[in-house]
């Protein structure tokens, strides 16, 4: 049965109810590990919104998975499943480093940032531009290919990071700190500036970035030809070959920009939080966009709201360790999975039941309405 | 350094003193990636912070991280909640205790494995390649075929200082012996991938490595399980490991992170907490080989003598062990 | 209730099914009378397939009761169904391609875990069901390796085998040449005397008209009409069908072809594996002109309109249109073909012409999505395609007259007309149509017919392909027919009959030339 209900209803009050679902199972295991899972819940969301620093922290990461979820997203409207955010992010700070590297001698923000930005982007986009290549041009399966690009991505990265980059003297695998004026400003700064008292986090100018890039990808698949071609592509990629599109430049370009777009990823850790070049900073948010975006259901607003909610789970998951040491953080990352199974494997189990419902209270209304009349 | 002493009177010391402390000692631990049981160094950190709530009964508070950045995050809630002292280990934490150790300098941080140079931080390091060289004796020796086996976790500078110390042993013992050498991986899963370590391992043994020194954090613990079903010998780290496969055991390379872990809590309840850099080698105690019931029988006494020897003259500093950090260089 | 020969051997008495808001199924009362055949019509929607899958046990009634030889029964899943003796043959064959004839027989209905034992015991069955029934099939083929006719026969003999005496049929004839058409309502024929009770679900009146003894015909979830078929005609059930009257005979003028304006020249399509798609193929299509492409289905009729429309690029020989050449090495995509002025609406508009996603607006722009105005200044104009999109609803009066609707949420007719309209919005010199009523409602069928003999009076090239016999003799002007990737005849459509064209259509007295 497969019957429409109000937008309202499917965007926002079935995943709602998925994800109190994901609670509850959540809450059987915390029980059973004989904690207070309403305690837990408290610790969880207090650790994640309770006060500016939290809140800052949670929106720290939900841009993490806002850009990898995007990225994700992008190549699945063109019905290419590339998992291979995390090489993409590596890459792409490591482009952004680079960048700083060559140029925070010069002095000027306004120079060094943008740069870094672009080449987060360029790097970003060309690590994703070769499995693309592949895909369309040599049939290589590119979930294969990208999950493939990730340990190259990270032994590329840890090969430059100990012979080419390493700090002298250093003793871990890092580069030299940055000048400070590659430093993306953080937004704490700001708003104290401006006179409102938050505390220190992470959060840095790339959430905005992340929301910029979230109204830009909205313009380009849903009010551009090349978005019609791509949504086209993915649904139905003999329709695109009959409507004249190339599926093949389509692939490499949705692919680079599925790229570029993980790679701003090392924009907000390497340019906003680091400020030097280091290992496994993506750690993580590669495979989080890829249920990011399945949240969200491929659309810009949804993923804010998911990545949102990422930002919760992993900011209060590490709270709630951190409150109840019986949580341990192995505990945490199966809560998370619940979350992830409940709202995107399992999404349409609870669907029935709301097209059941919705129906029913129609009908009562409507005979309501009939008696009243 | 005057550390030989301090270290190796900790324990006597431990349940001798009780001095006026300045204020109350509220201990957390702060482990690396690995997790309180990775059976290597966050585990030592686990039982000397164990052993420090044996002596004295003060309880305290621990945190395994999921991802890098929590480090900043854990070190500010665990400050924010008064806790100190803060002991971390792993050279990862070193830029997160850097921040906060600027920013709440009433609190103060020891952490193993780095260095920092900030009034309320006690950083301590190990010469990690002092007590290699002295396995890597012992692995010449003991072995028939005159391969050798290294497994480190990632391929970073702190390992191959590991590799390198290892390989100087090697030559000291055995100058016509080879080594083999492998990572198991470029991903912090490296150092949590037993069952890579146990088929790196089956490798090496394959290639007629018969002792295979494992560096590579819980990932280890799978090629000395490798090393125990093949019949062949393995070398442990961090911990005494000797216990997990007593007759294949050869040794174990020991890093008393345990001892400093407690130590650093002890003090500060005595109000012996002193900021400052250490380097721990053989002479303070701090790196070491294990010799215990379990693997006595694999150390015969011309092993014995020799790697005795050699422990002598690095300590005299007749015999000089090659940092491979002080310069990028092996040189072996 | 009309009154019948004999008794009823199986009976629907109110019958009620609702999904969500949709009724499917209303008050639907029959009485099928044993050893009869018994013709089910209706267009598509009308609820023919639901009340069928209610008697298989594939849906369950909301209401209303099934009585089989007079006893009320409940069939919970196909099984139940089974074991009252009712048994069905689907319109795309439940077979499994590498087993033998033998083993589809019993898959399902083995007795005990060892399989030989039932082999021996169902090949006997199946020689005396053969013997019976006149259907002859090797047991010992390979399913895969049989003509569909055959595959047909399997699938009846399976439901024999199961013991049934009730025979659904969904759409026999759809896979069929009208050989296999006479060959099956002779086997059915056959059945009917021994006693067996057939139902036949179609569309095509002629067969309701050539087998059956009784016809219902259903609309909008209910039965409109019972009729015995003896005392009724085409006419009268295409009326009942769609509920007004319909001109089944398609009136046209004779064609005035003017000049040639595509060339395909011995054209080869090779596909995975070396298999040979199109060998040898040579046309001309002229302006004014509608050339129809007669064929069994699948003999290489959707790699012809892939290779004309440029989708694809043939192996060997070469297509000139509007001063392009598509050959192996230089092919031109579809856009490109397009922009020439090549419309192409092809057969499986699914698959090539609609997307799931789009919205009828969005459809109606698919292929000109980057021509103005829908995309003037590079960014998409949603109103201007609603406007467009609203013409074309208006003009071939596409139902629902909503443009955000999802294209595919339209019946099969309103989308056919949606692409037709979107295809000849800007009037083409050649049309490829593959299929054009496919799915398509009766009354649709004739709107689509008289839209394409327009065109072709206009000046257009028409190139129909259809599995349709009457379809292809109804509109064209010259009948091409293939076999096996080959043209193998043409002929002209006032000397076309049904038996010469499906004697070419099997390719028989040709000889197998691959």
């Amino acid at each position: 049965m497969n019957q429409s209900l109000p937008r309202w209803v499917d965007i926002g009050l079935i995943p709602l109810a998925n994800v109190l679902l994901a609670f509850c199972a959540a809450g059987l295991i915390v029980l059973a590990i004989g904690a207070d899972p309403f305690a837990a819940v408290k610790f969880m969301l207090a650790g994640a919104l309770g006060n500016s620093e939290a809140i800052g922290y949670t929106l720290y990461y939900a841009t993490n998975y806002i850009f990898t979820g995007l990225a994700v997203a992008v190549a699945f409207h063109a019905g290419l499943f590339n998992i291979g955010g995390e090489g993409q992010a590596t890459l792409g700070g490591l482009g952004a480093g680079l960048a700083v590297l060559a140029l925070d001698h010069t002095g000027s923000a306004l120079v060094i940032v943008p740069t870094a930005i672009l080449a987060a982007a360029i790097f970003g986009a060309a690590w994703a531009a070769i499995p693309a290549y592949l895909q369309a041009y040599r049939g290589s399966h590119i979930v294969i290919t990208t999950i493939m690009f990730n340990f190259l991505a990270s032994a590329l990265m840890v090969y430059l990071m100990v012979n080419v980059l390493m700090a002298p003297g250093a003793v871990a695998p890092e580069s030299r700190d940055f000048a400070d004026t590659a430093a993306l400003p953080l937004i704490s700064d700001w708003l104290n500036a401006l006179g409102f008292h938050v505390m220190e986090s992470p959060l840095n100018l790339s959430l905005v970035f992340a929301l910029v890039a979230c109204a830009l990808v909205w313009f380009l698949v849903w009010h551009t030809p090349w978005g019609y071609e791509l949504r086209l592509m993915g649904f139905n990629a003999t329709a695109a070959l009959y409507a004249g599109a190339n599926p093949r430049r389509i692939i490499l370009l949705a692919m680079m920009l599925s790229g570029a777009l993980a790679g701003f990823v090392g924009v907000n850790e390497i340019l906003g939080v680091h400020h030097r070049l280091l290992l496994d900073f993506a750690l993580g948010y590669g495979f989080g966009g890829i249920a990011v975006a399945l949240m969200g259901r491929n659309h810009p607003v949804g993923i804010v709201f998911a990545g949102l909610l990422f930002g919760v789970l992993q900011q209060g998951g590490t709270e709630l360790t951190f409150e109840m040491p019986q949580v341990t953080r192995e505990m945490v990352v199966a809560i998370q999975g619940l979350v992830i199974l409940f709202s995107g494997a399992l999404a349409l189990m609870s669907r029935p039941w709301f097209e059941w419902s919705y129906w029913f209270v129609g009908r009562k209304l409507a005979v309501r309405k009939a008696a009243s009349a | 350094m005057k550390a030989t002493a301090r270290i190796v009177g900790t324990l006597v010391a431990l349940a001798a003193l009780t001095g006026a402390s300045p204020r109350p000692v509220a201990p957390a631990y702060v482990y690396s990636m690995g997790g309180k049981f990775d059976r290597s160094f966050s585990q030592a950190l686990y039982e000397g912070a164990e052993a420090f709530k044996r002596q004295t009964g003060i309880p305290y508070v621990d945190f395994e991280i999921s991802n890098e950045t929590q480090f900043e995050q854990v070190y500010r809630r665990f400050v924010s909640r008064g806790r100190d002292p803060i002991i971390g280990v792993g050279f990862s934490q070193t830029d997160a205790v850097k921040r906060i150790a600027k920013k709440f300098p009433n609190t103060r941080f020891t952490l193993i494995d780095g260095n920092i140079d900030l009034p309320n931080v006690m950083s301590v390091e190990f010469r990690e390649e002092e007590g290699s060289f002295l396995v890597g004796v012992l692995a010449a020796m003991a072995s028939k075929t005159g391969k050798i086996g290294f497994i480190g976790g990632m391929d970073i500078p702190l390992i191959r200082r590991f590799a390198c110390g290892y390989a100087q042993g090697m030559k000291y013992a055995d100058s016509k012996a080879v080594l083999i050498q492998n990572m198991a991986g470029t991903t912090p899963d490296a150092w949590t991938n037993p069952a890579r370590g146990g088929e790196i391992a089956q490798q090496q043994f394959d290639r007629g490595v018969d002792v295979v020194y494992a560096a590579a954090g819980s990932t280890g613990s799978g090629a000395l399980q490798a090393a125990a079903d093949r019949g062949k010998l393995a070398i442990g780290v961090d911990s005494n490991q000797n216990y997990m496969h007593p007759g294949t055991m050869l040794t174990s390379m020991v890093k008393r992170v345990d001892l400093v872990g407690a130590k650093a809590a002890m003090d500060a309840k005595n109000g012996g907490w002193k900021p400052g850099h250490a380097v721990l080698g053989l002479k303070d105690g701090g790196v070491d080989w294990a010799y215990d019931q379990y693997n006595k029988a694999l150390i015969t006494p011309a092993m014995k003598a020799k790697v005795d020897q050699a422990k002598a003259d690095i300590i005299s500093g007749k015999l000089k062990v090659h940092d491979y950090q002080s310069d990028g260089r092996c040189g072996v | 209730m009309a009154a019948v020969a004999s008794d009823p051997a199986l009976e629907l008495i109110g019958i009620e099914k609702s999904f969500g808001p949709v009724h499917a199924n209303r008050d639907v009362t029959m009485a099928i009378p044993k050893g009869r055949i018994v013709g089910v019509i209706g267009e598509n929607g009308a609820g023919k397939s639901t009340i069928m899958k209610i008697v298989y046990g594939l849906h369950r009634p909301d209401a209303g009761e099934i009585r089989v030889d007079g006893l009320v029964v409940t069939h919970e899943s196909p099984r139940d169904a089974i074991a009252n003796g009712i048994g069905m043959v689907h319109q795309h064959f439940m077979l499994v391609e590498s087993f033998t004839v033998l083993e589809n027989i019993i898959l399902g209905a083995e007795q005990g875990a060892l399989l030989k034992p039932s082999l021996v015991a169902a090949r006997a069955e199946l020689l005396r069901l053969a013997r019976e029934y006149g259907l002859q099939v090797d047991p010992d083929a390979r399913v895969g390796d049989l003509p569909v006719g055959d595959q047909q026969r399997v699938e009846i003999l399976k439901a024999l085998y199961r013991g049934a005496r009730i025979l659904i049929l969904d759409e026999p004839t759809a896979v069929l040449t009208p050989q296999e058409t006479d060959q099956l309502f002779r086997i059915l024929g056959a059945l009917k005397d021994k006693g067996a009770t057939i139902l036949l679900i179609t569309h095509k009146l002629r067969e309701v008209m050539a087998a059956t003894d009784l016809v219902y015909v259903m609309r909008a979830g209910q039965v409109v009409a019972e009729r015995a078929t003896i005392a009724t005609n085409r006419e009268e059930l295409a009326e009942l069908m769609v509920g007004r009257k319909v001109r089944l005979k398609l009136d046209k003028a004779p064609a005035q072809p003017g000049a040639a304006v595509l060339y395909a020249e011995h054209v080869g399509l090779t596909g995975a594996g070396g298999v040979a798609l199109l060998k040898d193929i040579s046309l001309t299509l002229r302006a004014g002109e509608i050339v129809g492409v007669a064929g069994v289905s699948g003999n290489g009729q959707t790699e012809l309109l892939e290779v004309l429309s440029g989708i694809r690029a043939p192996s060997s020989g070469n297509i000139a249109f509007g001063g392009a050449s598509i050959t192996a090495g230089h092919p031109v995509d579809a856009g490109k073909m397009r922009a020439l002025g090549l419309s192409h609406v092809p057969e499986d508009r699914h698959r090539y012409a609609m997307c799931t996603a789009f919205n009828a607006a969005e459809t109606s722009v698919l292929g000109r999505h980057r021509d103005a105005p829908f995309a003037a200044s590079g960014v998409l104009d949603y109103p201007a395609m609603r406007e467009h999109c609203a013409a074309l609803m208006e003009r071939y009066d596409v139902r629902p007259r909503r443009p955000e609707q999802r294209a595919v949420r339209f019946s099969g007719g309103n989308q056919q007309k949606l692409v037709i309209a979107r295809e000849t919005a800007v009037p083409p010199k050649v049309l490829l149509v593959g299929q054009p009523t496919r799915g398509v409602d009766i009354g649709a069928i004739e709107f689509i017919h008289r839209q394409l003999i327009a065109l072709r009076d206009a000046g257009c090239a028409i190139l129909v392909v259809s599995v349709e016999l009457d379809e292809v003799m109804a509109l064209s002007d010259r009948i091409l027919v293939i076999c096996a990737g080959r043209i193998v005849g043409e002929v002209p459509a006032a000397e076309a009959d049904e038996k010469t064209l499906g004697l070419m259509m099997a390719n028989i007295g040709q000889g197998d030339a691959a």
